[in-house]
């Protein structure tokens, strides 16, 4: 269960963001620059919103009027980045690990991970060597194994091309089925959502436009799809 | 034929063993006061900055002079270092001490321009996995710096190696325990007949530091590369 209601004035956009949700698979959905990413941020502890107040599963991770703000590494949630974020020095399996030895945990799932994003044949690589599509299914097994409570996928699937795109999404659909991570998704992207997300709140200029389960979601984008057919 | 007088390699070695461990002595705190000024806003920031850079900008001799001043056996310090039995003044350690001081300017600039070249967003990746400030130093920032690193290292070797005048304010000219080759030198060209011994040394001078310079490209371009191609 995720609770967010934070306000946030950047230079160009005012965030003011509210909704709860204890939907597994949760989507935030919007066009770029409506604020998903720094949503995302926020939960992390990335940002420090101006007001507000986050609680995951019943913990306060953030709450400015109590003053408290979680430290980021204590937070427990597993971030994937638009960019992945690989550290360049470091091998695959080394990557891979990272989270889980920062955090002391046994990554008893390695095997079962590296199965479900078919990392075997790169754990020796190095990040510099992978292609866009591997290097985005090694930095959500990096972000599975370390554990967390929550995932956290900013645009995993952007800049990727067609045919690594449909394959991270066929991985990332895998890992909705089989394992029993909460997600929080962002993405511009309705396919995506359709695809991976059981409830979707959708943003608009910094404001919830408003909270849907994805069957509504996508009986929403049915005119948008055949309008664009013509 | 040995190339050197036996008094010529005590100064040899001598200069080896002072610098050497004048970097050693003082990587720990170039790396603490580099990652501040690099990642720490914190008032008195430039002053912090001016103090450091002084070695650099005053007269090695009045460097030399501060140090007795500060750490002779009546200074402020040395007095109640003394007390501890570590005594700096007119002994090799204090050699040690006016080297690393010399040298500690380059140490923490170039270990500091190599900080500021860390992608801070993989500092923030690796804090979303759980990494504290420590590991997150220790497993992201110093592997990625390690060229700027061990360049600096080597300048300051080659500043502590070349080091006269500090030194000589400071511990004075003692065959075997103060006389580096600089020293040597120095006396050697103001003896009569001294200089076959000047000619000897200066080559070795050039030698050390030659190799040193080209120690510093190979080992920096091989941290390099392996980061790069791994």
């Amino acid at each position: 269960m995720i609770e967010v209601a934070i306000t946030h004035a950047f230079r160009d956009l005012t965030l003011d963001v509210a909704f709860a949700s204890p939907a597994r698979a949760l989507a935030l959905f919007g066009d770029s620059g409506a604020g998903k990413t720094s949503v995302l941020d926020a939960i992390a502890g990335l940002l420090e919103p101006q007001h507000g107040r986050i609680v995951l599963d019943g913990q306060c991770l953030f709450d400015h009027a109590a003053r408290v703000a979680m430290p980021v590494s204590m937070r427990d949630v597993g971030y994937v980045f638009q960019d992945g974020r690989l550290f360049p020095h470091l091998r695959v399996h080394a990557n891979l690990l990272y989270g889980a030895r920062a955090r002391r945990r046994s990554a008893t799932d390695f095997a079962r991970i590296v199965e479900l994003l078919d990392l075997g044949d790169l754990l020796d690589r190095s990040p510099s060597t992978l292609s866009g599509g591997e290097r985005q299914r090694v930095a959500i097994g990096r972000a599975l194994l370390a554990q967390p409570r929550i995932l956290l996928l900013d645009e995993p699937l952007t800049g990727l091309h067609r045919e690594a795109r449909a394959q991270v999404l066929g991985h990332l659909g895998r890992l909705k089925r089989e394992l029993r991570v909460a997600t929080l998704l962002v993405s511009h992207q309705a396919d995506e959502v359709i695809a991976l997300a059981d409830e979707v709140v959708l943003l608009r200029a910094g404001n919830v436009a408003g909270q849907v389960d994805v069957a509504a979601f996508a009986a929403m984008q049915v005119p948008r799809v055949s309008g664009s057919a013509h | 034929m040995n190339p050197l007088t036996p008094d010529e390699w005590q100064a040899l070695a001598l200069s080896l063993r002072v610098a050497g461990l004048s970097v050693l002595a003082s990587l720990p705190f170039a790396l603490g006061l580099a990652w501040l000024l690099s990642r720490v806003r914190f008032p008195g920031r430039l002053l912090v900055e001016a103090v450091l850079f002084l070695p650099l900008t005053l007269p090695p001799v009045v460097t030399g002079y501060a140090l007795l001043v500060l750490f002779g056996r009546h200074g402020a310090l040395g007095e109640w270092l003394a007390g501890l039995g570590i005594v700096f003044a007119f002994r090799w350690t204090g050699a040690v001490l006016a080297a690393a001081v010399m040298g500690f300017p380059l140490l923490v600039l170039s270990i500091r321009v190599a900080f500021d070249g860390v992608d801070r967003r993989l500092e923030r990746a690796a804090e979303t996995l759980g990494a504290g400030a420590w590991r997150r130093f220790a497993t992201i920032v110093v592997p990625l710096s390690v060229r700027g690193i061990v360049a600096g290292c080597v300048l300051a070797f080659a500043r502590a190696f070349g080091e006269f005048g500090a030194t000589i304010s400071f511990v004075s000219n003692i065959p075997g325990e103060t006389r580096t080759l600089p020293i040597a030198i120095y006396e050697l060209m103001n003896v009569p007949g001294g200089l076959p011994g000047v000619q000897r040394l200066t080559v070795v001078a050039l030698v050390v530091a030659f190799v040193a310079t080209l120690a510093a490209a190979v080992l920096g371009g091989t941290a390099w590369g392996r980061r790069r191609d791994d």
